[in-house]
């Protein structure tokens, strides 16, 4: 049996966690788990105060039990790679582990009155999304797809917190290889 | 239509080689790395990448800019976006005057990299597409445009070749749907005469008067209808070649007339007196078996044996099944451009089941059944199932006769064929093979054939 993982490091509050737990089992018809991981402290950048995905995502690919199916994680640090000045999100494409920055999540990142709806939406939608690199899926040129690349909160809003025929296709294949 | 572009990121820096090329992963795209600009022009030799993301400050003697003027030494056409963590207007400038595409300063926003990747892609994609759409208009095709990798089939154009430069007549005798056209436009497009017209005649297509006047023209007046004096093709294909598809089908007269330019390259238009003179390379094509035409005296020995200078056999795709996978992922990447839908690769499980399908309408069918299929399927990728009409046309089957087998064993074996086709109708059978039924379970009874 496996299961997938959702774990969080400890900063989380527990609203989005149960969000993105509903979400993936819902769309994965999987066991969920909860586990808690560690701090990413470790790989703050202090030149750009932000930090780190890659060494993050090995972190996370660290602490993947060997029950797994996948492991995604969620952290409130605002993640980055070095030649971009942040992403959402981050994961092994074809691989087990993912990670979900909620820091560009909430409307107050940007200024607005605060939305809870709105931002456990984005949340879940990141989740999906990530979750889908980890089978395999590459972004899809459907807007409505979960899978489409977001590079602002506006794509991510734009977007559905579900799979197109065609990546819900190809994850099923990818799924009854994997299981 | 992303999986067939590749991209290169060069930087010295593994992690940002590893990070951004991982980031290009998730878009999509086939990414390398490399992690100086030596191993970059190694790597531009070995392949052609679309796009080349370039770090400015590399150590090693070899700087962004270095290694962006050696690529476009090695590939005129490719795209350089130039990285920098320094941003100074003379890097920039000096940048773009050698010829980079773009001049980013990391870190960079997602969507900047992302609607630049989108913007070189586009323009690529309409490029290859003109260059698809131009070839088809014109179908200039040559030798190189013809996708084979087997033995025979390279032997057959390894000939084509030799040949392509001589004005001798050739004949292709092969299946409908094997590319007897193409091979022909193929040799016409690498001989001297490429600068001359190319004139293809169906021969099969016309009635004999019409192909007659079709071929040489007419006179005024040569017949109602008649107003004007009409060129003929052999007329129009005057300094290049003429290329006459499906010659088996043709009359005896027009045998003779055409025996007689192939003497003496002259002829008469329709209704006309004066000899017209022509310099026509002959290129004639036919799916029948002439040889046995000529024993069977539907077809004149010294028409076959004047066309029959050079022969060239193009084998069937049954007996070349080493090509399929080739040709398929060649119609699938052409065609994922002409109906623009995004369907990239083929499954190993398709794959098989198009090899051991007997394709009798050859290349033209496996065309047609990877246009059907992408039309058709859903995902990313063809499958078994988006192949699945193929299964169900069983009665296309065909019988072969290997000679050298017994007309007792050749009995056996349409007996079985037939019995296949009808579902085991004994009746039915009977009517086609024209034989009583009771002679039918003679038969059965003989060859020991299971009802």
């Amino acid at each position: 049996m496996k299961f997938f993982y959702v774990a969080a490091t400890a900063e989380v509050e527990p609203a989005p966690v149960h969000a993105v737990r509903e979400c993936v089992e819902r769309q994965f018809g999987v066991p969920v788990r909860h586990m808690e991981l560690p701090s990413v402290d470790f790989a703050y950048d202090a030149g750009r105060r932000q930090y780190a995905s890659i060494p993050v995502l090995e972190m996370v690919a660290r602490h993947c039990p060997s029950d797994a199916l996948k492991l995604l994680a969620i952290t409130e640090r605002d993640l980055f790679i070095p030649v971009l000045t942040f992403v959402f999100g981050h994961a092994q494409l074809g691989g087990r582990a993912a990670v979900i920055s909620l820091a560009r999540l909430r409307q107050e990142f940007y200024g607005l009155p605060a939305n809870r709806d709105i931002f456990l939406e984005r949340a879940c939608k990141e989740a999906l999304h990530e979750a889908g690199h980890t089978f395999g899926l590459v972004h899809c040129a459907d807007a409505a797809c979960a899978m489409s690349l977001s590079t602002g909160v506006r794509q991510i809003d734009s977007k559905l917190a579900a799979y197109c025929g065609a990546c819900s296709a190809r994850l099923g294949r990818e799924r009854r290889t994997e299981i | 239509m992303k999986i067939h572009w590749q991209i290169l990121v060069v930087d010295d820096e593994d992690v940002m080689c590893e990070s951004l090329a991982a980031w290009l992963r998730e878009d999509g795209y086939t990414v390398d790395t490399a992690s100086s600009g030596r191993e970059a022009i190694e790597m531009a030799g070995r392949r052609d990448y679309a796009i080349y993301f370039v770090d400015l400050k590399m150590p090693g003697g070899m700087d962004g800019i270095e290694t962006m003027m050696q690529i476009r030494k090695l590939r005129a056409d490719a795209s350089i976006i130039i990285i920098t963590a320094y941003a100074t207007v003379d890097t920039a400038i000096t940048a773009m005057k050698e010829g980079a595409q773009e001049y980013i300063v990391k870190p960079c926003n997602p969507e900047e990299i992302s609607l630049l990747v989108n913007r070189i892609i586009k323009v690529k994609n309409l490029q290859r597409e003109n260059t698809i759409l131009r070839k088809k208009l014109s179908r200039q095709y040559c030798f190189h445009d013809i996708i084979s990798k087997n033995a025979r089939m390279q032997q057959v154009l390894k000939l084509a070749q030799e040949i392509a430069s001589l004005r001798s007549t050739v004949l292709i005798q092969s299946e409908s749907g094997t590319g007897k056209e193409m091979v022909a436009r193929a040799i016409h497009n690498s001989g001297e005469r490429a600068s001359r017209p190319f004139v293809a005649v169906s021969c099969a297509a016309l009635a004999e008067t019409l192909l007659e006047s079709e071929l040489f023209g007419y006179e005024k007046g040569a017949f109602t209808g008649a107003a004007e004096r009409k060129r003929g093709k052999f007329e129009l294909a005057d300094g290049g070649t003429i290329f006459l598809d499906e010659i088996g089908d043709i009359s005896p007269k027009l045998q003779v007339d055409l025996l007689r330019v192939l003497q003496d390259r002259a002829f008469y238009r329709v209704g006309g007196s004066e000899e017209v003179r022509v310099d026509v390379r002959v290129i004639a094509a036919t799916h029948v078996n002439l040889q046995q035409a000529v024993t069977e005296g539907r077809f004149r020995d010294d028409l076959f044996y004047r066309l029959n200078v050079i022969e060239i056999r193009i084998p069937p795709l049954r007996e070349r099944k080493d090509d399929i996978p080739l040709l398929a992922r060649h119609f699938l990447e052409r065609l994922a451009h002409e109906l623009g839908k995004d369907v990239s690769d083929i499954t190993e499980g398709a794959l098989k089941l198009l090899m051991d399908y007997n394709w009798p309408g050859n290349v033209r069918e496996l065309e047609n059944a990877v246009e059907r299929a992408m039309v058709t399927c859903r995902g990313r990728i063809l499958e078994e199932e988006d192949f699945s009409f193929l299964a169900q046309a069983p009665a296309a089957k065909s019988l072969s006769i290997p000679p050298g087998i017994s007309l007792q064993e050749m009995e056996k074996q349409l007996i079985v064929a037939t019995l296949e086709r009808t579902n085991r109708n004994i009746r039915e059978s009977a009517g086609i093979l024209g034989i009583d039924r009771s002679t039918l379970y003679e038969k059965l009874k003989r060859y020991e054939i299971p009802r």
